[in-house]
């Protein structure tokens, strides 16, 4: 598991997580990083060969509901955009995406 | 002083109209009036009540941490992304609570996003301790624990994901239950760690938490990992002898324990005066626990927190605070393919051998017992420069949160000098709350330690 973190490791983490951060922190997060990861770095210890994964612990399998519209549980257009910085004629308005950069 | 109520006192002289609800609300506004800018227990504060006779809570004033959705009423989980944010539905836990008859008096402070256990990571200040104001209430749900001891409310609700409700409920002298993964719902609670977050009661008693969690459990047809197990009535528990249970008490042998050992220690002798049986057992090293539990929380907050910015809530990425960033940041690293063994994989497969672990210990024992925490409330300013402040304080609660096991957390030992507490960690099998709170109970009513137990209004 052992990797180096250096300063331009997080900022490509924090490209991929998009966080904008400051050079000052991209340093203070490296050395966070670090020292998180260390203590990460005991599992790799655990003797854990053949061993099943948890990703679930009350044993709960394929819930599903009736492929029905819940009207109590519904919001409105107004509501679903009362939250929004942008919007223009009922819709969100977000940032360019495609040909950003 | 009719705020120092506790809930059930309150609900009994309501029902036999020795005091009006009027008075406790007054008594409960004068508390908050008079401490909050102090304490800083309370992000937003309710006023309007009404009176329910009929319904069991009837119109009490209840705390409810910042991270429940509340339809109409701002929601910020103490981060300044959700500054702005006004929940256009309900969580179910706190539909259930007003269902009851309970009434938000406020939304408490905690950790920003629950990522932490002290309340320092808040966006809008730190909450401090009221049985010490130099000391750290705790958290994530600092605010809620302290609301409880600063008596600024009857009862109240946090969240836990590992060690939320428990932690800060043992630095400030009160109960908190974190009940089984799926015994109540997530729906409408802002999520840090899916697979482990676990709404639940901090209370004055070990039987407000009881009567709390009759009124939040059950089923959630919202909520898909909510489970359909039955809900007992978790009052029934109640005054139940304790006699030919078996207790086991783990964790009593880790370094730099000693201590606070020392004190702990005595106090488990009650249970065998009461007729249980008390043995030390040995469970797999919680450093173990640690390294899942950053693993797990950390990647599951990446992909929880993936959804906020500034399109849906006002305010963009770049207003995370500095935990927030670490958390989100170090979980989109463990979850990327750069690792030859994947840390997630290899974390989850470790939580099954610690899970295996605490079911071996249970085919034994009937409760398992701990310290809740490593030692009492760390100062003011504790976390600064510490990468794993929360992980260090919350590790011997950190399997039974990774596992789904239910567990509570009961003061034990007060400092004289200090006024700080102790908080013991009382876990049981999944869906075994009710053993939990049969045992926390019989420990309160026979040792001297819970504040309010010995209060005039009895």
């Amino acid at each position: 598991m052992k990797q180096k973190i250096d300063k331009q490791l997080v900022r490509h983490i924090a490209e991929l997580a998009q966080i904008p951060i400051t050079a000052k922190e991209e340093e203070s997060l490296a050395n966070d990083f670090a020292a998180t990861l260390k203590v990460v770095d005991q599992l790799q210890k655990v003797d854990a060969k053949g061993v099943k994964l948890t990703y679930q612990v009350t044993g709960l399998k394929n819930i599903t509901r009736e492929d029905e519209v819940n009207k109590k549980n519904m919001f409105t257009q107004k509501q679903a955009l009362i939250n929004a910085s942008h919007t223009y004629d009922g819709f969100f308005v977000v940032k360019r995406v495609i040909d950003a950069k | 002083m009719l705020n120092k109520l506790t809930l059930k006192q309150a609900i009994d002289k309501l029902d036999n109209k020795k005091i009006t609800l009027e008075d406790i609300w007054a008594d409960v506004l004068s508390a908050i009036k008079n401490q909050n800018d102090k304490l800083n227990v309370y992000l937003a504060i309710n006023k309007n009540f009404k009176s329910q006779p009929n319904k069991p809570l009837k119109g009490l004033p209840i705390a409810v941490k910042d991270n429940f959705c509340t339809k109409g009423t701002i929601t910020t989980a103490s981060s300044l992304l959700l500054k702005d944010f006004v929940p256009q539905f309900e969580s179910t836990v706190t539909q259930k609570l007003k269902d009851a008859g309970g009434e938000i008096v406020g939304k408490t402070n905690m950790d920003a996003w629950a990522h932490g256990s002290s309340t320092e990571t808040s966006q809008y200040g730190k909450t401090l301790n009221p049985r010490n104001t130099q000391h750290l209430p705790g958290g994530s749900s600092g605010g809620s624990a302290a609301a409880v001891a600063a008596d600024m409310c009857i009862a109240s609700l946090g969240s836990e994901t590992a060690g939320s409700i428990r932690q800060p409920a043992a630095w400030c002298g009160v109960v908190g239950l974190k009940p089984t993964y799926g015994r109540t719902s997530r729906y409408g609670i802002v999520a840090m760690a899916s697979s482990t977050d676990s709404p639940g009661p901090i209370t004055k008693t070990v039987e407000d938490a009881a009567i709390l969690l009759n009124h939040i459990a059950g089923h959630d047809p919202l909520n898909a990992t909510s489970s359909s197990e039955k809900t007992p009535n978790f009052t029934e528990s109640l005054d139940k002898p304790i006699e030919n249970l078996k207790i086991g008490i783990i964790y009593h042998n880790l370094e730099g324990l000693e201590n606070v050992w020392k004190l702990f220690a005595p106090q488990l002798k009650i249970f065998t005066k009461l007729g249980a049986s008390v043995k030390y057992a040995q469970a797999m090293d919680p450093k173990h626990a640690i390294s899942v539990y950053t693993v797990v929380q950390r990647s599951e907050v990446s992909s929880n927190l993936a959804r906020f910015d500034d399109v849906r809530y006002q305010h963009g990425r770049d207003t995370f605070g500095n935990e927030a960033k670490k958390r989100i940041m170090l979980g989109t690293h463990t979850l990327s393919k750069v690792f030859n063994t994947h840390p997630y994989s290899l974390a989850q497969k470790v939580r099954t051998l610690l899970i295996k672990d605490y079911e071996k210990l249970f085919k034994k024992y009937d409760v398992l017992i701990s310290l809740t925490s490593p030692g009492f409330a760390k100062k003011v300013g504790a976390t600064e420069g510490s990468a794993m402040f929360g992980e260090l304080e919350d590790m011997l609660m950190e399997v039974s949160s990774l596992s789904g096991m239910p567990g509570i957390s009961i003061p034990c030992y007060r400092d004289e000098k200090t006024n700080l507490y102790l908080g013991m960690n009382i876990m049981a099998p999944m869906w075994r709350e009710d053993l939990v709170i049969q045992v926390a109970d019989a420990f309160e009513k026979n040792t001297s330690w819970n504040s309010w137990r010995n209060n005039n209004y009895q």
